[in-house]
């Protein structure tokens, strides 16, 4: 695990609390993500792990109000993000922390840049709204940008459109844009899904030296745990639209346990294994998310299922240091979680 | 597997093959130049192994798929299944040899027609290629469902009332009907996710098993082909880089470009993750269009030397049953 930068403290730059959000949808409400709690520390960088439709990405755009509303509505919840509730804050206080002090990198980096502007004039455009930079100054600062991110020759490039750079660079164009304003948070999501892994590598290589020279803090969703296990210190599962475990890196890997987690890394085919070993697969298919859960989310697929995992929804419990699970099974073989009877 | 399948002949041997799409610009629509998607590829396929065949985006991995199933048309070269050069075949000839060679895609939302049952969906090679009664046709309809895991009721239902894992089954079942001796898998699992990609391979093993099919898989996951492959081939810029059994190619990788490859392949296991030191490539892959003139890996390759800017590297059998195209490889 990287050590904080110095100075850092341990008061959450992040703090998100029971976020709920749900979509109206022609076949009646889609309950997206229900009850997500988490927080980021200052210089961390937060894994979020899950499959499609585990919510992952949802929780992510809720967090600046990003989702089109309607269809979507936030049902509860609150984002802190130093102390303050951007959920509740004023449109225009809204558009001070999007590209501000919180950026945002997203999967598709050819569908969230616009084709028809110059990639200069998209990099100055945060940088003139939110800082009040003149043209000359953000212009200067942009081409610093381009270069801290490893763009070759930054002052010419800034005149090119973004269909004149690769998928990699395009890439890096979007991270320049997400970090002109000294953001203290950056939400990540899918960055490199759409990558060749030798550009992976270059980008989770980028990224690992930009946080250690700017400390900010960092959260990074993902389906791929190899990623994770590369670069998070630590990790949160999601399954169903709610959090399952959440852990230290090292923890997740060598003490998963969440019967998703586990099953999850024991579906990867062993470095070693070859054909002799069959690959383990999860049965069944993710849930629908048609009503606000009552029972746990993935009792249908769990091999460890038993009666009270089909009647009631597991709390998220802390079961060991800095370690949370939200499961019954776990609670009665550990002798963890909450009492026996609260759901009762 | 691999033992059974060293002895037989190869089922199909592709000597020289090259695909070059025309680039075509101007009002007049003249051709200014081609991209060499596929540039003589030279490689067997045994009967009864999977062959994994791995690249990046745009290295020509699916022309190649696609070129050998004489879905596109080959600019040169032979392609030669069970002993027959189909590259030359045309008309009935080629559709004769067809059943024997079939396909699964990546997408499949965009490979079943939305409009077609399951049954219809799965039927419509043995309406093509086969001579069934009705009868005959629904029962070998339930046969193929039942071979990849799916209720038999399922065969009056809409593509679009299954999740990609099933609609992948369904593409599979399809795939399966007119019982082909070789099947290009494309990217097969790519589309899905974790949970269920698992599924969809250990169902192509067991199918491979039961019914001695032949494999070409494709794909750019370095881990699924190392569990799935018997053999691997490493294409990079429409050239091959190197093709050797799958423990040789993972643990003695001969070529730069696979050694980077392999070593940009994130692993689950943050200790491993911690200490290992990655080869990272410099730039990105040169345009097909305009290729370097030597070794197609030169411009990013960490150990190029200067004959390797203007010598194109001879593809050899470096090691036994080991080839490689690199100049520095020994």
């Amino acid at each position: 695990m990287k050590d904080l930068p110095a100075g850092a403290t341990t008061i959450p730059v992040l703090e998100v609390e029971n976020l709920s959000t749900v979509f109206a949808t022609q076949d009646g409400a889609v309950h997206a993500v229900n009850g997500v709690s988490f927080d980021l520390r200052p210089g961390e960088l937060l894994g979020v792990v899950g499959e499609s439709g585990s919510g992952k990405s949802v929780t992510m755009m809720s967090l600046l109000k990003l989702l089109p509303m309607p269809p979507a509505r936030i049902a509860s919840g609150s984002v802190k993000l130093g102390g303050r509730d951007i959920l509740t804050v004023s449109d225009a206080e809204l558009r001070e922390v999007r590209g501000g002090k919180v950026g945002f990198v997203f999967q598709d980096p050819m569908t969230s840049l616009n084709p028809v502007f110059t990639v200069g004039y998209q990099l100055m455009e945060p940088l003139r709204e939110h800082m009040g930079l003149s043209k000359a100054e953000a212009r200067r600062r942009a081409a610093e940008l381009l270069g801290l991110v490893g763009i070759p020759s930054p002052e010419k490039r800034l005149e090119d459109y973004p269909h004149q750079f690769s998928g990699g660079m395009r890439q890096r164009v979007m991270i320049a844009i997400a970090l002109a304003c000294d953001p203290q948070v950056l939400i990540a999501d899918e960055p490199t899904t759409a990558l060749d892994v030798t550009i992976q590598a270059q980008i989770l290589d980028l990224v690992k030296e930009l946080r250690e020279r700017l400390g900010m803090a960092i959260v990074w969703v993902t389906h791929d745990l190899g990623v994770v296990a590369g670069i998070a210190d630590r990790v949160m599962v999601m399954y169903g639209g709610q959090v399952v475990e959440q852990a230290g890196v090292h923890a997740l890997f060598e003490d998963p346990r969440h019967p998703y987690t586990r099953a999850l890394l024991e579906t990867l085919p062993d470095m070693d294994g070859g054909r002799s070993a069959r690959l383990r697969s999860i049965p069944g298919q993710p849930p629908v998310l048609r009503d606000v859960p009552t029972a746990c989310p993935f009792a249908p697929r769990c091999a460890h299922a038993f009666e009270q995992c089909h009647r009631a929804n597991p709390p998220l419990e802390p079961v060991g240091e800095g370690h949370l699970v939200s499961c019954w099974w776990d609670y009665a073989r550990t002798g963890t979680g909450p009492e026996e009877n609260t759901h009762a | 597997m691999l033992d059974a399948a060293t002895e037989s002949a190869p089922l199909v041997r592709i000597q020289g093959l090259s695909k070059h799409f025309p680039i075509h610009a101007g009002l007049i629509r003249r051709q200014v130049g081609v991209i060499s998607a596929v540039d003589r590829l030279t490689f067997d396929i045994r009967r009864g192994e999977t062959l994994g065949l791995v690249g990046e985006s745009g290295c020509g991995k699916s022309t190649a798929g696609r070129t050998i199933l004489r879905l596109y048309e080959a600019t040169e070269g032979a392609i030669i299944f069970d002993g027959t050069d189909i590259a030359g075949l045309s008309g009935e000839q080629l559709r004769r040899m067809r059943p024997r060679m079939q396909m699964i895609f990546q997408d499949p939302q965009a490979c079943l027609n939305p409009r077609m049952t399951v049954g219809q969906i799965i039927a419509e090679p043995l309406d093509e290629h086969g001579s069934l009664s009705r009868a005959d046709k629904r029962a070998r309809v339930e046969e193929l469902l039942d071979a990849v895991g799916m209720n038999k009721g399922f065969a009056n239902r809409y593509p679009h009332e299954f999740s990609g894992g099933q609609r992948q089954r369904i593409g599979i079942a399809r795939a399966l009907a007119l019982d082909p001796d070789f099947i290009v898998c494309d990217e097969p699992i790519a589309a899905l996710d974790v949970s269920i990609q698992a599924q969809v391979v250990n169902l192509l093993e067991d199918l491979q098993e039961r019914l001695g099919l032949t494999y070409l898989f494709i794909s750019h996951d370095l881990s699924m082909v190392r569990h799935i492959a018997d053999r691997v081939a490493v294409m990079y810029l429409g050239k091959m880089a190197e093709l050797a059994s799958r423990d040789a190619l993972y643990h003695e990788p001969l070529h730069p470009y696979t050694r980077a490859l392999l070593s940009a392949v994130p692993v689950a296991d943050p200790k491993i993750e911690a200490t290992r030191k990655r080869v990272i490539l410099q730039g990105d892959v040169p345009s097909p269009a305009n290729p370097p003139k030597g070794c197609r890996f030169c411009t990013r390759c960490p150990i190029a030397v200067d004959k390797c800017q203007w010598e194109v590297p001879e593809w050899r059998e470096a090691r036994p049953g080991h080839f490689v195209a690199c100049h520095l490889a020994e």
